[in-house]
């Protein structure tokens, strides 16, 4: 059952609002991983890249500790030009029993059918659909839409509200985040991964604002990203509406695991998996 | 997986979406998996995994004539089947996803829509309660989370047959099985521990329950 909190506050719902049936549905919790050479990389994104380890390790150990998802960004893939690589895809499918999200480099439905049969169950699109947002109808049409991930790097603008902006920050789309998220949705993207880019790698929180404003708009479940990193930060996001929450930098420094901010939350009285009681939990 | 004889099992290519996680996840899970479209081979099958992802009536239409015949007649000789959530869907009397279709009917029951009082699809973990006892969900525990990806579900499946049941908007059997047959709405291949647990008790287990 679900808890009585969580009663209508499901995923892509504001708290109260569109969605009041009854359901168990968890909120997720998901480790990102951050690759560039097929290695995994940490860092404030694009700056000092260090290598944290090997995708297909990092994902195992996530796995077990309890991550809900997974998500990998090959960050290195979009502003080289390059497709993401396969081989480490692969080799993290052949490991991991989790749902897989790959973005990165993701440019054509050929790009995405590659990335599916490597393994991956979602594919994530930033810059390709800012460029086309047909691409998005073109891979929900193929794929279905529930494996198309729109992915925005929203960054807030000096006069109010937020602009999308590409290629890890560093370039302006020229378009207003709340807009292209509805555009995006309407075009056949079936969840919003959603970073704020003046947050990430802060540890200062989620942009809880552009969150409100982002689940308010559009049905499909949004994931919080960037800046995220204590229970308090989860929590708030949930409360503004996102269905599942993103971080990177507090597992890949083992400070914590997702167990431990399920069973936090649980605590809490957000409905999530009990992995801290169960074998995934206890890989420490 | 030492110590275990590699269990074989056939997986019905139908068509629809990428097979390789669901043979991954039943070769990490003991088995020797391979995938076929020839229904000569899945005549001879001893366990048969039906997968599927989409919508009910392209892989039930690939499904009809020989391969339905081959997966009938491997049920007869003894053969145990698993279907995975459109594969599981196909294992009912009728679908009603863009029209009413035959399914086939190796299990009481119908799929309908989710309500509309809840995000459709479902997509995420939930928590199955099970209601019988059945070797599929040996350890499984009380309430495991599955993860789910669907917007259609079964509805009317006697309380015999239902082996589990989540909740979504309503509740529905999450998990169902008569005899040799069973089937799950979610995917073991994406559940995690539980979900390899499942597949492992379905390449143990010898098609009978009490």
């Amino acid at each position: 059952m679900s808890s009585p909190r969580e009663a209508g506050l499901l995923a892509g719902a504001a708290p109260g609002a569109r969605f009041p049936g009854p359901s168990g549905l968890c909120r997720r919790v998901i480790p990102c991983l951050d690759v560039a050479g097929g290695r995994v990389v940490k860092g404030v994104r694009f700056q000092g890249l260090a290598d944290v380890g090997e995708p297909a390790e990092q994902a195992a150990r996530y796995a077990a500790e309890g991550a809900d998802e997974l998500v990998f960004l090959d960050v290195a893939a979009s502003h080289e030009r390059r497709g993401p690589a396969l081989a480490w895809v692969e080799r993290v499918a052949e490991r991991v029993f989790v749902p897989l999200t790959v973005g990165g480099g993701v440019r054509s439905a050929d790009d995405a059918r590659a990335l599916l049969e490597a393994g991956a169950d979602k594919v994530a699109v930033n810059s390709a659909a800012v460029e086309r947002p047909e691409r998005l109808g073109e891979l929900a049409a193929r794929f279905g839409s529930q494996c198309v991930v729109l992915s925005v790097d929203a960054r807030r603008r000096p006069e109010g509200g937020w602009e999308v902006v590409t290629h890890g920050g560093r370039r302006p789309a020229g378009l207003d985040a709340l807009e292209w998220l509805e555009t995006a949705v309407a075009a056949g993207a079936g969840e919003v991964l959603l970073t704020s880019i003046d947050r990430d790698g802060t540890r200062s929180g989620y942009d809880l604002e552009l969150l409100a404003e982002a689940c308010a708009r559009v049905e499909v479940p949004v994931i919080a990203s960037g800046g995220g990193a204590t229970v308090n930060d989860f929590a708030a996001a949930l409360d503004a509406g996102a269905a599942a929450v993103l971080a990177a930098s507090v597992f890949h420094s083992g400070e914590t695991t997702t167990a431990e901010i399920h069973r936090a939350l649980a605590a809490r009285g957000y409905s999530v998996r009990r992995t801290w009681e169960r074998e995934e939990g206890r890989a420490r | 997986m030492s110590g275990r004889t590699s269990a074989e099992v056939t997986i019905v290519d139908l068509g629809v979406g990428n097979l390789g996680n669901v043979r991954r996840a039943l070769a990490v899970a003991g088995g020797s998996p391979r995938v076929t479209e020839d229904p000569a081979e899945v005549a001879a099958a001893r366990r048969i995994v039906l997968p599927g992802v989409g919508a009910f009536r392209p892989p039930r239409e690939r499904l009809r004539g020989p391969l339905e015949r081959a997966l009938i007649e491997a049920l007869d000789r003894g053969a145990t089947l698993l279907g995975i959530c459109v594969g599981y869907q196909l294992l009912f009397g009728r679908g009603e996803e863009h029209g009413d279709c035959d399914g086939l009917g190796l299990l009481p029951g119908r799929v309908t829509a989710l309500p509309p009082t809840v995000p459709r699809p479902q997509i995420g973990w939930n928590r199955l309660a099970a209601r019988r006892a059945h070797p599929l969900l040996d350890g499984l525990g009380e309430a495991p989370e599955v993860y789910f990806v669907h917007g259609y579900a079964p509805e009317g499946v006697p309380e015999a047959a239902t082996l589990a049941t989540a909740l979504h908007g309503r509740e529905f059997a999450a998990m169902a099985g008569w005899r040799r047959v069973a089937g799950a709405q979610f995917h073991p291949e994406k559940s995690g521990a539980a979900g390899l647990r499942l597949l492992g008790n379905f390449l143990a287990w010898e098609g009978a329950w009490s």
